[in-house]
């Protein structure tokens, strides 16, 4: 990545039910269309109306790795905001406020207030929401950019509600915009123009589209924050992929819907957060057990139980290793941002259909709920799709063209053939020639139980071992880690799935201190690349994990593969993502080996 | 609304051509028996080949069911069975779907999931043989087991008010609802035979004594009391009318279609299957125009 020339974050605070989401999709939506990068957190609570949400997005001239460690341009919507976050602006930031309802404390040196007499601008418009319409002209007027820019974006999003309420919107934001001209100093470098408009997407977006990139005909969910986007944009894009969207009562039913879905012979996925993967995992052993591939998506939450259900964590690594009963065949992949996520998802279900096993890919409510721009070029919808051996044609048995029916239609196939590489010809159902049992029992290689009264412990032997031959080697069909940095440098850090962006800018930083840091990111976490890992950090001259946890999972994990054992740790477990001085800060303190387990404490109340 | 659609047959088949591979492990004298041999018979008299059916089960005795039955079959996990059916319907709608299991299995652990299949109308054939206990654990009671009832984990008697399932089924939305006996073949597999013709989600409730742990409710106990509802002028499309008949027991037990009614299907009314046939058969790659208004949408 290249340096940003322009690099500037704007947060929005408020309530639930104040319309914080409006200003920031008018702007996210005048960025991406000058060619700008966004990257947005939204920080919220589990709650419809009131509490309190700052929805930071933070805009460049260049692709961002994470939602950065400033605030330059905070919009308060309610007096909370301008408590909670007045006294963490920086030099240079500016604050805008209702002047006619809310009163800011004294701000800190460099931080200019804007307030805004929100009534004479608005006629006094009793409408709460005129004030955020304002607040947008204010901030196009701040940050350099033309009135023409904003209108248009306000009539794109105002426009399904009627002309007048384009006109009203645009009208005030107008006023606003002037007023700011008139009273305030913008911002000194203004806005710049990127290359060709951005899309924007979610990580949960990125995720159902990697799904129906991947070919995936049926999906379905049951409601849990913060995977729900999913299934919302499965609902919202289903008839037009052909992909069937089926909302089920409980996280059992959907693991289990999907089994059947994928056994009829459909690419079936499902998505959920930790508390309803809990639900889900005894299907998952069932589908090792009849070998049937699926995809299961577990966006994690702050645990355990219900938790924090709007606030983020990488503590489901364990739960994720230790899904359901028995010694079975599964994938787990942890990737690093959206675009990842997008491109993981066809990759492992070409990945699942070749080994027959379900595969679980950990996202976080960091980059599902996040909001980012990607270059459209970079979307293939279109993925290679390589459903591995399985047999989709009927097979008649003899010449005239008809199937013999009964016992012997089956014409000897062995659903579950003992063969060299442990993977046997899957037929998809209903087709003549291949009638078979598949069951969650252990089974003989045509599926006939020897769980119960045929109980053979040579024939179970043999069914575990080639299931388990299914894994030998396709971790060299997965890319391994690579390190990314100086391969000489004072310290590695070593991270996992989300943590990808944050601690890549924390090197920059470092870079920037002084501290020469490399980075390895690990995603693939079933299989492992132990050997791999244990060379590079074999190299490295001080190893430090960096996870959203408090136990350490990803250490622990690593530890019990590999043998490896990290100098230092770096966790953070309040809900909130890592910034990325809270990593800088914390390799400069473990540097001066102060301490092995630093944690940071998040300075942003929300 | 039309009869679900059974292809006409190229090949004569016989009971026998779906007899599984292995002969069943049940106690010899369980009712179990009698249902798996009904529906081979009622299988084949509809002209369907192995191929064209799966059955599908949970876990228990009677969930045992698929692996003595030649067609395609599942034996998923306790209680999930409903729910893997409904996915294996939704995906390939072309086949006869068959879900057979005990009242553990559908009405204990699985439970949810027969309240929810009932509601969305899935046409497929539920197969219930209970006994009103727990076997393969040795005998617990289970959500049928009577008032009183002594067993295993209930010395002393069960106090749990048992669930009645017809009245269940009937009042979460199920379009064809009956109550068989295995003690009755013929009237059983005349059920069995309008309950696969049925479009939309049939269950047939089908008493099938546990001969080992069900001391209660054996041969004896449902030979003198059992009535058929085609017998009594009963009318299927009268709800209440079912309803009252499904909860009287005593010296007259009402076995017989209570219920059926049409309604749309889940499949029906699911618009990808307006046009194109199963989604399981369906090309995976998306098209270059999809690709296109996908991404229209992110601008």
């Amino acid at each position: 990545m290249k340096d940003a020339e322009f690099d500037f974050a704007l947060a929005i605070g408020g309530a639930a039910g104040q319309g914080v989401a409006t200003p920031g999709n008018i702007l996210a939506r005048m960025f991406v269309r000058r060619g700008l990068h966004i990257h947005a957190y939204n920080a919220y609570q589990s709650i419809i109306r009131g509490g309190h949400i700052l929805l930071t997005i933070r805009v460049a001239d260049v692709e961002l790795p994470c939602h950065g460690d400033k605030i330059d341009l905070l919009m308060c919507l309610n007096q909370d905001t301008l408590d909670r976050h007045l006294q963490i602006l920086g030099p240079g930031g500016r604050a805008i406020y209702n002047s006619d309802k809310l009163e800011p404390s004294e701000p800190p040196e460099g931080v200019t207030l804007v307030p805004i007499p929100v009534g004479e601008l608005t006629d006094n418009n009793p409408n709460k929401l005129m004030q955020n319409t304002a607040f947008i002209g204010v901030t196009t007027a701040l940050m350099g950019i033309d009135f023409e820019v904003l209108a248009k974006a306000m009539t794109e999003v105002f426009k399904r509600k009627g002309q007048d309420v384009v006109d009203l919107n645009a009208g005030t934001a107008k006023a606003a915009f002037d007023y700011t001209h008139a009273n305030f100093q913008i911002f000194p470098d203004p806005v710049p123009s990127g290359d060709e408009p951005l899309a924007v997407w979610s990580g949960n977006d990125a995720l159902a589209m990697g799904g129906a990139a991947a070919g995936v005909k049926f999906y379905a969910a049951y409601p849990m924050s913060p995977a729900t986007g999913v299934l919302h944009w499965m609902a919202k894009n289903a008839r037009d992929l052909d992909i069937m969207v089926r909302q089920i009562e409980d996280e059992i039913g959907v693991a289990n819907i999907v089994i059947g879905a994928a056994h009829a012979g459909a690419r079936a996925m499902c998505a959920t957060s930790g508390g309803g993967f809990a639900l889900m995992t005894e299907a998952i052993g069932s589908a090792a057990m009849m070998e049937i591939p699926v995809v299961y998506i577990n966006v994690m939450r702050a645990g355990p139980s219900t938790g924090v259900p709007t606030k983020t964590e990488q503590g489901d690594l364990w739960q994720m290793l230790g899904a359901s009963q028995g010694d079975f065949q599964r994938f787990i992949v942890a990737p690093k941002n959206a675009l990842d996520a997008f491109n993981t998802i066809p990759e492992l279900f070409n990945l699942c259909d070749a080994a027959q096993c379900p595969g679980i890919v950990l996202s976080d409510l960091l980059i599902s709920e996040g909001t980012f721009s990607v270059p459209a070029k970079e979307i293939n919808m279109q993925p290679e799709i390589n459903r591995g051996e399985l047999i989709t044609e009927p097979r008649l048995s003899n010449d005239n063209g008809l199937a013999d029916p009964g016992t012997r239609e089956g014409g000897g196939y062995k659903r579950y053939k003992d063969t060299e590489n442990g993977v046997s010809p899957r037929a998809i159902l209903g087709l003549e020639g291949y009638v078979h049992v598949v069951s969650t029992d252990e089974h003989d290689e045509d599926g006939v139980l020897i769980s119960d009264e045929f109980t053979n412990p040579h024939k179970r032997q043999m069914m575990v071992e080639k299931r388990a031959r299914k894994f030998e080697g396709i971790v060299d069909r997965i890319a391994p880690p690579e390190l990314e940095g100086p391969a000489d440098a004072d310290v590695t850090l070593l991270g996992w799935g989300s943590t990808w962006g944050v601690i890549h800018e924390a090197c920059e930083q470092l870079s920037n201190a002084g501290i020469i840091a490399n980075h390895l990111p690990v995603k693939w976490i079933v299989p492992l690349h132990g050997d791999e890992i244990e060379e590079i950090l074999g190299r490295s001259k001080r190893v430090i994990i960096v996870e959203n946890n408090q136990s350490g999972q990803f250490a622990r994990y690593l530890r019990s593969e590999t043998g490896f054992k990290a100098n230092g740790h770096i966790r953070k477990y309040d809900g909130e993502p890592f910034m990325p001085h809270h990593i800088v800060a914390g390799v400069q303190e473990q540097l001066a080996n102060e301490t092995e387990i630093y944690v940071p404490r998040h300075e942003i109340m929300v | 609304m039309s009869e679900t659609k059974i292809a006409e047959p190229t090949t004569e088949t016989t009971s026998k051509d779906f007899k599984g591979k292995v002969d069943p492990d049940w106690c010899p004298g369980c009712g179990d028996f009698s249902v798996l041999k009904s529906l081979q018979v009622v299988v084949s008299s509809l002209g369907l080949r192995p191929h064209e059916v799966v059955t599908i089960s949970g876990i228990g005795c009677s969930s045992n069911l698929p692996g003595y039955f030649n067609a395609y079959g599942m034996h998923t996990l306790h209680g999930r069975s409903l729910a893997v059916a409904t996915g294996v319907k939704m995906a390939n709608h072309e086949m006869t779907v068959l879900v057979t299991g005990g009242d553990g299995d559908g009405y204990g652990i699985g439970g949810n999931h027969f309240t929810h299949i009932s509601r969305r109308n899935v046409d497929l054939t539920y197969l219930v043989m209970n006994n009103q206990i727990y076997g393969l654990t040795t005998g617990q009671i289970s959500p049928t087991s009577e008032i009183g009832m002594k067993t295993k984990s209930t010395p002393f008697g069960n106090v749990e008010k048992p669930l009645n399932p017809i009245t269940q089924a009937i009042m979460n939305g199920a379009t064809f609802v009956a109550r068989g006996y295995s003690g009755d073949q013929k009237h059983l597999q005349m059920l069995m035979k309008e309950a696969i013709q049925h479009h939309g989600f049939s269950l047939i409730d089908i008493f099938s004594p546990c001969v080992t742990f069900n001391h209660d409710n054996d041969y004896a106990f449902f030979r003198p009391r059992v009535r058929k509802l085609e017998d009594e002028g009963h009318n299927p499309e009268d709800w209440k009318s079912a309803c009252e008949k499904a909860l009287m027991w005593g010296d007259e037990i009402y076995i017989g279609k209570f219920l059926h009614v049409q309604r749309p299907t889940l499949d029906d009314q699911e618009p990808v299957l307006e046009e194109g046939g199963p989604i399981a058969h369906r090309p995976v790659a998306i098209t270059n125009e999809q690709s296109e208004t996908i991404i229209k949408r992110m601008m």
